[in-house]
């Protein structure tokens, strides 16, 4: 019981970080229909941003661990936009009227840059960081297993959630939220309307590296070691989510990450850790011959 | 006295806007700024202590952005200036001949491709790189079919790849078949799974089958790394039994290769062995396909490309053409798979990785649309290129990615952008890629 | 080469189709009679291309049944069978309002794609295809005539080879026509035909239709707004308006119809009683 909740706590901060990778993928396919197969780098890119601006930090002496952390998000999410929007400039906007497989190849071109060119900028060993933010809380204690809750998960829920309100306003509330949703319901009728739909395309594909950063962070401070190879997994699974939760739709892709990140927490601990992917991998497959349109997706009306 | 079809831009003065370029290469400036502050100004190091320390390194940071806007400069100078329309312009006339000399291209191929062993007979350097070449040429064409000519996005394709390789592996080993014998049962067995793996999802759209194959392709492949008592896991399957002459080893044996011709034993003869083998399996793929885009299953594929909507509403079963398609492709990768196992000798789950799948389908996509003169060109281009970009030791695999976005932005359809008809009345007309219409909802 | 008219060929009953709250077609009862032309008409989003879907299976009726019935006396329940084999074995074909070509492809192939089930067969499924078997080549040779025979019929038989997407709007309405009846249907439904014709381009729509009324099997249903198209060339004309049938019978009568006249212009329900 107590080994459960354990892992239930685990899974849903896991999940979090997946569901906010995920919202990034399920905006651009709203928008633009396209699977944006570099988003998982954006993020491995926006985990390598924070660490190295942790160390920076460091180094010049703020020691203070709440101001670092404000600081290095503040970062992260700014730089890891920009290179959203510059992927999205470089690789995406020229080949918007083509079909549809260009921009796949175009978006896996992308994804080996990135991964290589934080290959090249920082070396291919894995990057280790000392815990920054110790201590937690024991919830329970019981038969000599204790159920923990440590800081670090604090904060990534936390965050989590902070950043899932103010989007979810932003979304519903402002008038780039409601470009964004003319632009997805129809993209030729919204710049007919007067949408300028390059700039709302250029901002999906920015709040999403944002938020993608946010992952990043979470994740550096959760695992306290990245590679330059976690975008790759990450991406699929948080696309996973985004199916599974419904494509298209915000809350789903939190939900689909939360589910995602208790399924493969769950499995790691009563199953088989080595098959942890072939899990996520195998519900990504399920879910799409299944459910296609996700939990919390609409459903298509093929017009003939 | 005014010529009506001059292009506009004729009349543009030389002057040169510098205003204009200098903004343009300073935002350009400022956004490397921001992209590389903080990746290349620093540099991460396990330091003195055992942790990680941060190091400076303004120089490379300074010389890349100024690399960046000395470049946009110059490419805004010259977008903006009346050498591009010129050069444009001159592309345009030198098209059409070139496209009247692309008949012989495909036959020089040829004859390049037979005479290669005669002519490079001491160069095993390039002999190996022919192999590698070929075998990109038919794993391309082998993916041609289901992507260029049926439209279903594969990204998974190295699945069929792997299972003809380990299935050749362990049949070869457990129970001593010949190639020959274990070639097409490799085949079957890759086709087999490609019905297993399409059947459950061929009717999902576009991106989505993409995804999916791809989760299938590392299922298997983690699959064969944990599957230690079947596959031999991540140390792979080694002693693969190499290749022999119908028979007589490549070796200096009595009854080897050498010694039945009455040549001196050279170990060169067994690598043209299997370079003439990849080549007939090749050409052997090209000359299926060839044949199946007359029949009506081919005309079927490139019709599901187009509008499957329309197929099904003339009567046509679009899960059958699709299967299929799956399946036809699967078989050649499996082929494909059988001689990368004979050729190599060991075999292991780190050749059958995503990039692999990604590799091909960019070669399919870079040749354009179902053209197989069009896939061979692209994996000579990608895969010789990616062997002329060995020169930038660890720079290669960025360079490459560079290269792939950058010619998909310029030729979104591929290398050769057209498309021939399979039957024609009176007159066989070349169709421009811009009017067909992919993937009709 | 006529089977006799008077017989009724496809038989819909009690036809619904729901989407959501939204009801599409309510309760529809129709009949199309052998060899004739059958007009569907009514003011727009009356449910008509909705109606068609349900008989060519794109869409799963809500209720009802639709049952054709074949000159030899072979029966189809097309409400249970999937789209492809509605059109393979009941031998349905139909156009689209948005016409789906095969842009990519030429004329010729194009009809030869709708030939796809016979030439399969006589390929072997392909297998003795591949090895250039006689029965196969003949069997393409006299798919090739029939698309001839087509593309003559509908004026583009000089345009065999251009692709279809190069084609004018007219000539491509005519080449799916063509592409369906190459199919050789039972039943043939037209999604408004002479959608955007000029009016010599519907005269020789109406010459077109009246040839393949009298010399082929297929009998015609038909979506249409073109009243001089409706008119000229309809045995039997049903009206639909918000789903639901409003009057039925031959052209003269709906014409001079109150309540059809008053569905289209939009007359107060008081009047058109008086």
């Amino acid at each position: 019981m107590e080994y459960f909740l354990q892992q239930l706590i685990n899974g849903i901060v896991l999940g979090s970080i997946y569901g906010l990778v995920a919202i990034g993928y399920t905006m651009v396919y709203g928008i633009i229909g396209m699977i944006n197969f570099a988003h998982g780098d954006v993020f491995m890119v926006g985990a390598f941003l924070a660490l190295i601006a942790f160390l920076a930090l460091l180094a010049i002496g703020v020691t203070a661990i709440p101001l670092a952390l404000f600081l290095v998000l503040i970062v992260a999410m700014l730089l890891a936009a920009l290179y959203g929007w510059a992927v999205e400039r470089l690789a995406y906007r020229p080949l918007r009227g083509s079909h549809r497989l260009a921009p796949l190849i175009s978006a896996i071109g992308m994804s080996i840059v990135l991964q290589n060119y934080v290959q090249l900028a920082q070396g291919a060993r894995v990057k280790p960081l000392p815990p920054l933010i110790p201590g937690g809380y024991t919830l329970w204690e019981h038969n000599g297993f204790a159920v923990q809750l440590s800081n670090v998960q604090i904060i990534i829920v936390v965050t989590t959630l902070a950043l899932m309100i103010v989007f979810s306003w932003l979304v519903s509330a402002t008038k780039l939220g409601r470009n964004m949703r003319a632009c997805e319901q129809d993209l030729k009728m919204a710049s007919l309307v007067g949408v300028d739909i390059d700039r709302t395309i250029s901002l999906t594909f920015v709040i999403g590296a944002a938020l993608a950063a946010v992952a990043g962070v979470m994740y550096l401070l959760y695992y306290g070691v990245i590679d330059f190879f976690i975008g790759f997994i990450a991406g699929v699974k948080a696309f996973t989510a985004a199916v599974l939760g419904g494509i298209g739709s915000l809350p789903g892709a939190m939900l689909g990450g939360l589910l995602i990140g208790l399924i493969e927490t769950f499995w790691s601990a009563y199953f088989s850790a080595e098959y942890k992917d072939v899990a996520a991998f195998s519900i990504l497959v399920l879910v799409l011959i299944f459910m296609p349109t996700g939990i919390l997706g609409r459903p298509e009306v093929e017009k003939v | 006295m005014a010529v009506p079809n001059e292009p506009a831009t004729r009349a543009r003065p030389a002057k040169l806007d510098l205003a204009g370029a200098l903004k343009d290469a300073a935002l350009a400036a400022f956004v490397a700024f921001g992209l590389f502050s903080l990746m290349l100004g620093l540099r991460t190091d396990t330091g003195a202590s055992g942790r990680l320390q941060v190091s400076p390194r303004p120089g490379l940071l300074a010389t890349v952005v100024a690399a960046v806007f000395a470049g946009r400069l110059m490419v805004a100078l010259i977008a903006r200036s009346r050498i591009a329309a010129d050069f444009t312009r001159s592309v345009q006339t030198i098209t059409p001949q070139f496209e009247k000399l692309g008949r012989f291209v495909a036959p020089a191929l040829l004859a390049l491709a037979l005479l290669a062993p005669v002519l490079f007979y001491s160069n095993r350097y390039i002999l190996d790189l022919g192999i590698l070449v070929l075998t990109y040429i038919m794993l391309g064409w082998g993916l041609n079919i289901v992507v260029g000519l049926a439209g279903l996005l594969d990204l998974g394709y190295v699945a069929f790849y792997a299972v003809g390789a380990y299935a050749y592996a362990l049949l070869a080993q457990n129970f001593g078949l010949s190639f020959w014998i274990c070639l097409p049962l490799a085949g079957i067995l890759a086709a087999f799974w490609g019905v297993m793996l399409g059947f459950p999802v061929l009717r999902l759209r576009g991106d989505y089958l993409a995804i999916v194959t791809l989760a299938f392709g590392e299922i298997i492949r983690i699959v064969i790394i944990n599957w230690q008592s079947f596959t031999n896991g991540p140390n792979g399957i080694s002693g693969i039994p190499r290749p022999s002459f119908f028979g007589a080893p490549f070796n200096d044996s009595e009854a080897g290769f050498a010694a039945l011709f009455g040549l001196e034993f050279n170990p060169v003869h067994r690598i043209i062995f299997l370079f003439y083998l990849i080549l007939a399996l090749a050409l052997l793929t090209n000359f299926v396909t060839l044949r199946l885009r007359r029949l009506p299953i081919g005309r079927a594929w490139e019709a599901l490309r187009e509008d499957e909507i329309a197929c099904r509403s003339l009567g046509i079963n679009t899960t059958n053409t699709k299967l299929t398609a799956f399946a036809m492709g699967a078989m050649f990768g499996g082929f494909a798979g059988s001689f990368f196992a004979t050729r190599q000798g060991f075999i292991s789950p780190e050749s059958f990785v995503f990039m692999e799948s990604a590799l091909v389908l960019a070669i399919v996509v870079l040749g354009g649309m179902g053209s197989q003169l069009g896939v061979a060109v692209a994996a000579l281009v990608m895969i010789g290129g990616f062997e002329f970009f060995r020169q930038f030791e660890q720079f290669r695999m960025l360079v490459f990615g560079i290269a792939m976005v950058s010619i998909m932005v310029w030729r979104p359809r591929g290398l050769i952008a057209t498309r021939t008809p399979s039957v024609f009345l009176q007159k066989k007309k070349i169709i421009p890629a811009d009017i067909i219409e992919e993937a009709r909802q | 080469m006529n089977a006799p008219a008077g017989e009724i060929i496809l038989d819909t009953q009690h036809l619904s189709m729901r989407f959501g709250g939204l009801v599409a077609v309510d309760d529809l009862t129709f009949a199309a009679k052998r060899g004739e032309i059958t007009a569907i008409i009514g003011p727009n989003g009356a449910g008509k291309t909705t109606v068609f879907n349900c008989i060519t299976g794109f869409y799963q009726p809500s209720e009802g049944m639709i049952r054709i019935m074949h000159a030899d006396g072979k029966e189809f329940l097309l409400e249970r069978l999937p789209d492809f084999r509605i059109a393979a074995r009941a031998r349905v074909a139909r156009t689209f309002q948005n016409i789906r070509l095969f842009a990519g492809m030429t004329a010729l192939e194009n009809l030869l794609v709708a030939q796809h089930n016979r030439l399969m067969i006589a390929s072997g499924f392909t297998l003795l295809g591949i090895f250039g078997w006689p029965g196969y080549v003949r069997a393409e040779h006299a798919a090739v005539e029939k698309a001839r025979f087509w593309l003559d019929r509908v004026g583009l038989a000089g345009r065999a080879d251009d692709p279809a997407g190069a084609l004018p709007y007219g000539a491509q309405r005519r080449l799916e026509i063509a592409r369906a009846m190459c199919s050789e249907p039972a039943l043939l439904c037209l999604d408004e035909p002479a959608a955007g014709l000029n009016p010599r381009e519907a005269s020789e729509l109406n010459k077109l239709l009246g040839a393949i009324r009298a010399e082929s099997e297929a009998s015609i249903l038909l979506i249409e707004h073109h009243m001089g198209v409706v008119m000229e060339i309809s045995d039997h004309v049903v009206v639909l308006d918000y789903g639901q049938k409003i009057a039925e019978g031959p052209p003269r009568e709906i014409r001079d119809d109150p309540k059809v006249i008053a569905a289209y212009l939009g007359v107060e329900e008081e009047e058109v009683a008086r």
